[in-house]
């Protein structure tokens, strides 16, 4: 950067070694782009251009039949579920990895390992574990019948309390990790300079610390987020029938219509929307701030 | 002598070698249907007698469902001489055309009722969607049908239905009242509020046909709507939480799976063959010593090979046949994309 606007005797050589780097660079991040492009934007496209195909001609007819009202409701769902369990999952996360970006290296290293050991146990197994927890005669409504707590046993599951008790459950060190990664960069430092400065613990908390740690929880955010716009196993196995997720509705009009333009017309909506929604939080908070810059 | 009868033995071995290698090449037909259980039944009941009466050899392979039939004839060489499909997947095929027409005289037997077959498929088993329930909670009180599946002062607790508006707008529309011969058309606008009426209690809407008992089993419903078979192996089950089960065929539906040939199968005329020895009332009764469907061909019935008991459980032998219904198909062939995103949003309210 510096080289192209470097004045001089060596201004015209300096440019030349710019160029090389530039294209040794390029090559270098060549088998990498092309990756993405056959694996992701190349699909992308395709699924654009099933998603108005009919035939051997355009059409609209898969879009307009997202009109109706049941689509309609698998989207609210989707993302109702989604902003409720990336919440719980900012929320319950938050002051997890603060915890182990706190504790000695020891501690930390078990806890981290608690955190990961679901991430390392199959999803259906989970998710089914959470049925035999949540369900009418399961655990959790036993424990509280004997602790006499509650008389009827509690709907836990096959409704949308039990998605998102299984969803938080499963997306949680996804918002752990990435949170952990920051706090533990950050220079403890700064925080006893607050203090030192006259900060009360907490007043150092929220105006040194949090702000410190905001890239890794807006990293985390984004990755529930996402995944969870995209959830189909959880919701179809804890959700009773009940949590229509959009990714859903995708797999039926796969499986039982065979339609791939309508299917592709859902996912095309879903990308949108995501990008949308990506979009304006970028315009809040930045997007050199989402992707993690500072 | 000794010399001769070594030449016979040479050339028998070497016809046998150049037969059965002709034989492997062209007398065989592969058949696919949906594997574990059921497949190995259908080898024991029928792939294994046909092949032992045309003496050639049957390949088999398993699908997941219509779009493999689709994706097998749009390719325009399908290695497929028959397949096992839901008798609703066999009425959508053939409105597309996509299967070949069956010989009419297989088609003409009147042991197989008409509501169960077509000029493209042929029924092979028979189940049908009952009402199965915990006995526990209702003592000695037996649900009989729909109405009681509705009725939750008699019969309190949770329900579990199929997810799909098969099955779910009829048991709707009879527990409303309606006569069992005077379904079709169904008036789907009082089906869906009769729904409405016991949506509530339908704890689980089931997805699966394992999931459609394991609800009963755990004790997380009192009553489900549900295919019969599955029921009354949860019944023999070893008693899980919920206690011993039991099950009704009053009300019941009839539905059933199909033999079907799809367009352009490479081995047609022997397949044909194969299907005729399938269909005999002696094989199809045989089906059921293996796995507990019952036989398209209520001829099967007459055979001797079915018993008494056998023929208890099943839903459409001599006692069992007129207590239900067989599901009009052509109807849901018709109508169900469209009962599909009403029922979806039914659901979502």
């Amino acid at each position: 950067m510096t080289a192209a606007t470097a004045q001089g005797p060596n201004a015209a050589e300096l440019r030349a070694d710019a160029r090389r780097e530039r294209l040794v660079l390029g090559a270098l991040a060549a088998p990498g782009l092309l990756l993405i492009g056959v694996v992701a934007l190349a699909p992308i496209a395709w699924l654009f251009w099933l998603s108005v195909r009919k035939g051997d001609s355009y059409t609209l007819e898969h879009y307009a039949r997202l009109l109706h009202s049941s689509y309609a409701y698998s989207l609210q769902t989707t993302f109702e579920l989604t902003f409720l369990v990336t919440a719980i999952c900012a929320l319950l996360g938050y002051p997890l990895a603060y915890l182990i970006a706190q504790a000695r290296q020891r501690t930390a290293a078990i806890l981290l390992l608690f955190v990961l050991f679901p991430v390392w146990t199959s999803l259906l197994v989970r998710c089914y574990a959470w049925l035999v927890l949540l369900q009418r005669r399961g655990l959790v409504n036993t424990w509280l019948a004997d602790a006499g707590l509650i008389d009827l046993p509690l709907r836990l599951v096959h409704n949308f309390t039990g998605t998102t008790i299984g969803m938080v459950h499963i997306m949680l060190p996804f918002m752990v990790l990435p949170l952990y990664a920051t706090m533990r960069a950050i220079d403890r430092d700064y925080v006893r300079a607050a203090a030192n400065l006259g900060a009360t613990p907490s007043q150092a908390f929220r105006h040194v610390y949090v702000p410190l740690s905001l890239p890794g929880l807006a990293a985390g955010i984004i990755i529930v987020f996402i995944l969870c716009l995209g959830f189909y196993v959880t919701p179809a196995l804890l959700g009773g029938g009940r949590v229509m997720t959009w990714s859903m509705q995708i797999e039926r009009n796969v499986t039982y219509h065979s339609d791939w333009g309508a299917a592709s017309a859902l996912g095309v909506v879903l990308l949108a929307m995501a990008l949308a929604i990506f979009w304006a939080v970028g315009r809040v908070i930045g997007f050199n701030r989402i992707l993690g810059g500072r | 002598m000794k010399t001769r009868s070594w030449a016979i033995l040479a050339a028998t071995c070497a016809a046998m070698a150049l037969g059965g290698a002709a034989d492997a090449q062209q007398r065989s037909i592969t058949i696919s249907s949906w594997g574990g259980a059921f497949q190995k039944a259908q080898r024991e009941a029928w792939f294994n007698l046909v092949e032992k009466e045309l003496g050639i050899t049957i390949k088999e392979e398993t699908t997941q469902g219509i779009a493999d039939v689709r994706a097998q004839v749009a390719s325009g060489k399908p290695t497929w001489d028959l397949t096992t499909q839901g008798y609703y997947t066999c009425a959508l095929l053939e409105r597309e055309g996509r299967l070949e027409k069956l010989d009419p005289a297989i088609v003409a037997d009147p042991g197989v009722p008409k509501e169960l077959k077509s000029d493209h498929c042929m029924s092979q088993i028979v189940y049908s969607v009952a009402i199965g329930w915990r006995k526990k909670p209702f003592g000695d009180k037996q649900p009989r049908g729909w109405d009681a599946f509705w009725n939750v002062k008699d019969f309190p607790g949770g329900r579990s239905m199929r997810r799909h508006p098969i099955y779910s707008l009829e048991a709707a529309l009879i527990a409303d009242g309606v006569p069992m011969d005077k379904l079709y058309p169904l008036d789907v606008d009082r089906a869906f509020r009769k729904l409405e009426s016991l949506k509530p209690h339908v704890v689980v809407w089931w997805a699966s046909g394992a999931q459609s008992v394991q609800v009963l089993q755990d004790g997380e419903v009192e009553m489900v709507g549900a295919w019969n078979g599955r029921i009354q192996a949860a019944m023999a089950d070893k008693e899980g939480r919920g206690g011993p089960l039991a099950i009704t065929f009053d009300q019941q539906m009839m539905v059933s799976d199909a033999w079907m040939m799809p367009k352009g199968a490479p081995n047609k005329d022997l397949a044909m063959k194969a299907l005729a020895i399938m269909m005999r009332p002696d094989a199809q009764a045989s089906i059921s010593k293996y796995i507990n469907y019952a036989p398209a061909n209520t001829k099967g019935y007459d055979t001797g090979i079915i018993t008494p008991e056998m023929a208890a459980g099943l839903p459409n032998s001599p006692q069992n046949v007129g207590k239900g219904f067989t599901l009009d198909v052509d109807w849901w062939v018709k109508n169900n994309d469209e009962m599909v995103k009403r029922f979806d949003a039914f659901m979502q309210r």
